[in-house]
């Protein structure tokens, strides 16, 4: 991925770098920051322009709360302190359940991948069902959860985990079972454990397919925590109850701003993993951007 | 060099009770394909024997079976030893850990104790000329380099028998040639007892006691060359006029049984 070879350059891991001194020739440290960043820099510049050009003009003043020009979404939400106070309050209830919920889908989805992985029968009796997670419109039973276990923090973070699940159960178990014959048949040969060859063999074969599962559900349980939120509507208000409130209310310059903060929080998170994969995987496998990809 | 030219059997390391025995073979697997069958032979304690045949006659499938990996469908196999060394034709190197973790691998998993286990690591990286690459990750790796580690690796279980899958299939011609002669210098010093599995006929016939000839699907072994060229061979042996009369030799019958 283009995101991640960009990153791979300024990063110190570099130091680790092999001995076959594949010697790329790198540009000046500030051409490299210029060619890195100039190219995203200037496509946000356009969007601004034409945001501006919608809102000041093709919109007449009387219209302009539709696409409210960006530095009044930035004073209004941002540099009023009450309107700040409640984003803030609804961004941390939002990341709170994100991350509760990841944490859950991360646990119960190892757990299940690693049962998957140990039989077949396992995986045929529960695949189906994790594929089911992907499939039934998941928002859609938000009212009966919400009928069944009230609209506090559990039905949420029940959302999240529905959301998060499939991705990590589905690349794990990819992981786990891309071991090649010949190491289990090392393993086999030298009287290894079941424990012991999930642990030095089958887990670290796994783990760059774990980390691609966890990008894509962390992603998606922010994606949950905050879609999942508009759809409840009632209780503590996250993000997404915000956004619904701030709609009905017409208070569109907030309503981009809570946008524009749910956007942030599910950038940080794709980028925390990212970065995570680096540090773990990233000095022996390609696909996790190490030093000579 | 006086030892490549000279043809004498007696400096062939001395041969003792058979460590291996094949006593009529035969594999078929699940789906009714026969890998072998009637493979019959036996290999000698200290003795370097090469095994040339088609490819798919079950020349892996004969390790496997000697291994322990996976058993023979009839027909009856003796092991004399459970030290055995396997080489396969991949590195199998685990890309996550170091090339001093991928050493240790074995003794760890046979649960020997951390300085034991650092002591050979070290030892066996000094006997493939790696010592300085302990701390690399694979990857960093030639593909000669790889397949010395993985020699390096099954070296630390100081193994009786050492079983070879085409380990150096996959490489070029000159660091084939040159892994040939670090691999020979190993046998003289570490005296273990080998069986190579290889399809190239100059390989077999410069580095064994004796090459096995096999047939095509099913296999069995069609004959036994020994071959009397006294170690340690020189790679000018290569272009002896008597090496390259018995890999005619070899290589005719491998043509004609295959």
């Amino acid at each position: 991925m283009s995101v991640d070879t960009g990153f791979s350059g300024p990063d110190e891991a570099t130091g680790q770098g092999p001995v076959t001194a594949t010697s790329r020739v790198a540009p000046s440290g500030r051409g490299r920051w210029l060619a890195f960043w100039g190219p995203p820099a200037a496509v946000l510049a356009a969007f601004l322009a034409i945001w501006y050009g919608v809102s000041y003009l093709l919109l007449d003043p009387r219209r302009r709360f539709l696409v409210p020009p960006p530095h009044e979404v930035i004073r209004v939400s941002f540099f009023d302190p009450f309107n700040l106070k409640e984003l803030m309050g609804a961004l941390w209830l939002s990341t709170r359940v994100a991350f509760i919920g990841l944490a859950i889908a991360i646990v119960i989805g190892l757990l299940l991948a690693v049962a998957m992985n140990r039989a077949k029968w396992i995986e045929r009796s529960l695949y189906p069902y994790a594929v089911l997670t992907q499939t039934i419109p998941i928002l859609a039973m938000v009212p009966l959860f919400g009928f069944w276990f009230g609209f506090g923090n559990f039905s949420r973070t029940l959302v999240v985990v529905l959301f998060a699940i499939f991705p990590i159960v589905a690349n794990t178990l990819f992981g786990l079972q891309s071991v090649q014959r010949e190491h289990h048949d090392l393993f086999t040969l030298h009287g290894a454990t079941r424990m012991t060859r999930l642990w030095k063999l089958e887990f670290p074969a796994a783990l760059p397919s774990v980390f691609t599962g966890l990008r894509i559900a962390a992603g998606l349980a922010v994606i949950g925590a905050i879609v999942g939120d508009t759809f409840f509507k009632q209780g503590e208000p996250g993000i997404g109850i915000l956004i619904d409130r701030y709609q009905s209310r017409l208070q569109s310059e907030q309503m981009v701003g809570a946008i524009i903060l749910s956007s942030l929080l599910g950038i940080v998170v794709f980028w925390f993993f990212g970065f995570l994969a680096r540090r773990v995987v990233g000095g022996w496998h390609e696909s996790a951007g190490g030093p000579d990809t | 060099m006086a030892g490549s030219s000279a043809v004498d059997a007696s400096s062939i390391p001395t041969q003792t009770a058979p460590l291996l025995t094949f006593a009529d073979v035969s594999k078929r697997f699940r789906d009714g394909t026969v890998a072998l069958d009637g493979a019959d032979f036996r290999v000698a304690g200290g003795e370097f024997v090469s095994v040339v045949g088609p490819s798919g006659c079950g020349k892996s499938t004969l390790l496997r079976i000697a291994s322990g990996l996976s058993d023979a469908s009839g027909g009856k196999v003796q092991v004399e030893t459970d030290k055995i060394g396997y080489v396969f034709q991949d590195p199998t190197l685990l890309p996550w850990r170091t090339v001093q973790a991928n050493v240790e691998l074995f003794s760890e998993l046979r649960g020997l104790p951390k300085e034991e286990r650092r002591r050979r690591a070290a030892a066996a990286l000094e006997l493939v000329g790696l010592s300085e690459f302990a701390g690399h990750r694979p990857r960093a790796l030639s593909g000669g380099m790889r397949m010395r580690v993985s020699l390096a690796r099954s070296l630390t279980l100081e193994p009786e028998l050492f079983l070879f899958d085409e380990p150096f299939g996959a490489l070029d011609e000159i660091t084939r040639e040159r892994l040939n002669d670090e691999l020979l210098q190993l046998y003289l010093t570490q005296r273990f007892t080998a069986l190579f599995v290889t399809h190239s006929v100059m390989e077999a016939v410069f580095m064994s006691t004796r090459v096995l000839v096999m047939s095509g699907r099913p296999g069995r072994v069609l004959d036994d060359f020994p071959v009397p060229f006294a170690y340690p061979r020189s790679p000018r042996l290569r272009f002896d006029e008597r090496f390259a009369r018995l890999a005619g030799q070899v290589s005719a019958l491998l043509r004609g049984g295959g």
